[in-house]
């Protein structure tokens, strides 16, 4: 802490603990609603295990979950569904956008389909394929673990600005 | 690509005009005369797989007596067929523009039968759900696809999608990237548990 | 007066003479169960009228995943509409393919080869027990039994193994074509399934040992969720839910397509039409699926995988990529593909849920007229309503489990 009061040191040291505490204990929400829930599902098993890397912990509440895996297909029925899942998480949250389908519609350019979740909400990771494979899913949640240690996803962004604002 | 001979490689898939009507025919042609002697003119035409191409024999029945045809070819025997296994509709862009269309099983012989029957735009047809009760959802579907109303119907709402959706999907008419957006979910109705 | 004002304050405040018919009276409630729900398989949703825990009434709705695959098989020519089919049922991806492909067959009147049908039928039953132990492990993880979905899940994973080394996919396969394979079996194939059918048996047999005779099973499903003959007559379920109440009825067997007519299997039927039975039956089906398979591999013989017809014929790589004609074939048959001559025919084939069908008018031209796609989960959900009424609402999670429903299939 500085002379001033300040306290620019203590505070980022504290980020870079409780950042390796969020990347390490994610709470997973599942989203699944259609071919990519069973990859996801796949990935949770025995098999692939996305236990070790910390995220076994599935919640089917949003308000205990802090990663939501949109994993399939949001038509239009079920988008707001999804926002409103979505706007139960409790802050940090993190978005990943699994197959597609979720990310861009994907071979689904009809009618009923929206085309992309980012249109309905933020989202973090993209995960290619029509289903991904297990692997694809680990490489994407290995990739928000960066992100979620660096600081700089869509929430914790919001977080340190709005805590900008706070402090004038 | 390597060649061989035709005799070696055929084998016994069924084609569209082969199998089924060595085994069906001639039940599909008594049970066709006997539907036109039973009903007469309530029965527009049979189409027997022969001369059209179709699988097995379409049934062409008039709207109003749909009902009374699907009573008779579920129980009486010699028909049998009790097994639903389809119901649909088409769109012909023409009139009489949809086409409601019943595909029959049976348990007992196997054997298939496919029931139509033709509704203009902005008419009727009598529900089905009296024969059999699973064809609720199925006319619920067609119904949210095509916008056919089938009277008597106990619940006659959108069953895929929202229920604020405007238009048919499933129409000719309808474009395919007709997008419609809703800004909140359906929420439940205790009303349809009374 | 301070009595009275109390009394007065209750009269006003809490309402003591309640309404009989109010449904929060005597423990009545009204619960939304879904979309998102861990008890719902996919995204499916039911109103339940409860009083205490035992459902009174209660209504489903589906079209969450609704993906206009009717509709898009008006506007996709027949060859690239194969994608889609994956899509219907994934948990079973290749039995959708190989339906979808007899169905345009028959429309055209192809025959496909021998090595083709026998691949054909291979890919077949293997999607059937794997579509088999998704649905027995999660109707056990829904009741509590988690380690045994974990055997049924490492199974599966060695069947994806396979399906990959076929087809580069594993779960959206898209390996049928019109008239042929995407590509032969690779060599050595029909060995590594013969041993993975050695292991699936084995460890379906310890399955079976792992809960078939535990007490907390038999509690949980005898009894639970019946559906009797009639009803499922009336409700049009067919496949294993069918066979679990009497109703002997296996496509396989009744109209028999591919080769089943030369290969030995049994249909098992029991008469009670509960969860229990459901669950015996798939289990069953498991090893009946896996006899046939170990014939396919003693019968299939090297040849031909392409039917002997230009129309459907994709033209061979090395000439597109060195003949001027070759090339412009290529683009005209991905680009505009080809002509289907008028007719129409539904046909079913018996998919792992139950009676799986086209029903494709074609007007002739590219693409077809009306493109019905008859899934079984439709008619199986339908059902649930009156299944679970009168039973625990814990119940009808056992029961949504074992009639399986598949939301890819249900909303299409």
């Amino acid at each position: 802490m500085s002379k001033d009061g300040s306290s620019s040191f203590l505070t980022t040291r504290l980020d870079a603990v409780v950042n390796w505490g969020r990347k390490n204990s994610m709470w997973p929400f599942p989203f699944g609603t259609s071919c990519c829930g069973i990859e996801m599902m796949a990935t949770l098993a025995a098999d692939y295990d996305l236990a070790r890397f910390g995220a076994e912990a599935i919640r089917f509440s949003p308000r205990q979950a802090d990663m939501l895996i949109v994993a399939g297909i949001v038509n239009a029925k079920m988008a707001p569904v999804l926002r409103s899942v979505y706007d139960q998480m409790s802050d940090p949250k993190w978005v990943i956008s699994m197959g597609a389908c979720a990310s861009s519609g994907g071979i689904f350019n009809v009618y009923s389909v929206t085309q992309g979740i980012d249109t309905v909400i933020p989202v973090d990771v993209y995960v290619p394929g029509c289903p991904p494979a297990p692997e694809g899913l680990l490489h994407a949640f290995l990739r928000l673990q960066d992100r979620v240690a660096r600081g700089d996803t869509l929430s914790q962004k919001r977080e340190s600005a709005l805590r900008k604002v706070r402090a004038g | 690509m390597t060649t061989v001979s035709q005799n070696n490689i055929l084998t016994p898939v069924p084609t569209i005009y082969g199998g089924l009507r060595e085994q069906f025919g001639e039940m599909w042609r008594k049970q066709g005369e006997q539907l036109k002697q039973k009903f007469g003119v309530a029965i527009e035409e049979i189409r027997m797989p022969g001369d059209f191409a179709t699988d097995v024999p379409i049934v062409y029945v008039r709207k109003d007596s749909i009902v009374e045809v699907l009573q008779f070819v579920k129980d009486e025997p010699g028909f049998d067929y009790g097994f639903l296994a389809d119901l649909t509709a088409t769109d012909e862009e023409k009139d009489p523009r949809f086409e409601v269309v019943y595909n029959l099983s049976s348990i007992q012989h196997h054997g298939r039968i496919r029931l139509k029957a033709r509704v203009p735009e902005g008419q009727e047809i009598p529900t089905a759900v009296g024969v059999w009760p699973g064809a609720n959802w199925a006319e619920r579907e067609v119904f949210d696809m095509f916008g056919i109303k089938f009277t008597g119907h106990p619940d006659l709402r959108r069953i895929l999608m929202d229920y604020r959706w405007v238009g048919y999907p499933l129409r000719k008419d309808y474009p395919i990237r007709g997008y419609q957006i809703f800004p909140t979910a359906e929420k439940p109705r205790p009303e349809l548990l009374e | 007066m301070a009595e009275q004002s109390f009394q007065s304050l209750k009269s006003d405040h809490i309402s003591i003479d309640r309404d009989p018919d109010d449904l929060w009276n005597d423990s009545r409630a009204i619960v939304n169960i879904g979309p998102t729900h861990p008890a719902m398989h996919g995204a499916l949703r039911m109103v339940a009228k409860l009083n205490g825990e035992t459902i009174e009434k209660s209504y489903c709705e589906f079209g969450f995943t609704h993906r206009a695959k009717e509709k898009l098989g008006e506007n996709r020519t027949y060859h690239n509409f194969i994608v889609y089919t994956d899509r219907l049922n994934y948990c079973s991806a290749l039995l959708n393919n190989v339906t979808y492909a007899m169905s345009v067959e028959r429309l055209m009147g192809i025959q496909v080869p021998d090595r083709c049908v026998w691949i054909r039928m291979m890919c077949s039953e293997i999607a059937r027990v794997t579509d088999h132990l998704v649905c027995v492990g999660i109707n056990a993880v829904d009741i509590g039994a988690f380690s045994f979905f974990l055997y049924g899940f490492h199974q599966r994973e060695e069947a994806y193994t396979l399906i990959e080394k076929l087809c580069g996919a594993r779960l959206t396969t898209s390996y049928t074509r019109i008239g042929g394979l995407m590509a032969d079996a690779p060599e050595g194939w029909e060995k590594e399934v013969r041993e993975w059918v050695k292991r699936t048996r084995a460890t379906v047999d310890e399955m079976d040992k792992l809960l078939t005779g535990n007490k907390i099973w038999h509690q949980r499903t005898k009894g639970v969720g019946v559906f009797t003959k009639e009803q499922c007559m009336q409700y049009s379920f067919s496949g294993p839910n069918a066979r679990a109440a009497g109703i002997s009825r296996d496509l396989r067997k009744a109209q028999p397509y591919m080769f089943y007519k030369d290969v030995e299997f049994d249909v098992p039927v029991t008469q009670n039409g509960d969860v229990f039975d459901r669950y015996s039956i798939r289990l069953e089906e498991i090893r009946q699926s896996l006899n046939i398979i170990s014939q396919c591999c003693d019968r299939v013989k090297p040849g031909p995988i392409w039917a002997e017809d230009k129309r459907v014929r994709i033209p061979e790589k090395n000439v597109v990529a060195n003949t001027m004609e070759g090339l412009i074939h290529h683009f005209k048959f991905f680009m505009t593909g080809f002509e289907v001559p008028e007719g129409e025919a539904y046909t079913a084939a018996e998919g792992a849920n139950g009676e799986l069908a086209f029903y494709i008018v074609s007007k002739g031209g590219s693409r077809a007229h009306r493109m019905r796609i008859r899934g079984p989960s439709v008619w199986h959900y339908q059902g649930l309503s009156p299944m679970s009424e009168g039973e625990k609402i814990a119940d009808m999670v056992a029961s949504l489990g074992s009639i399986n429903i598949i939301a890819g299939e249900l909303d299409r």
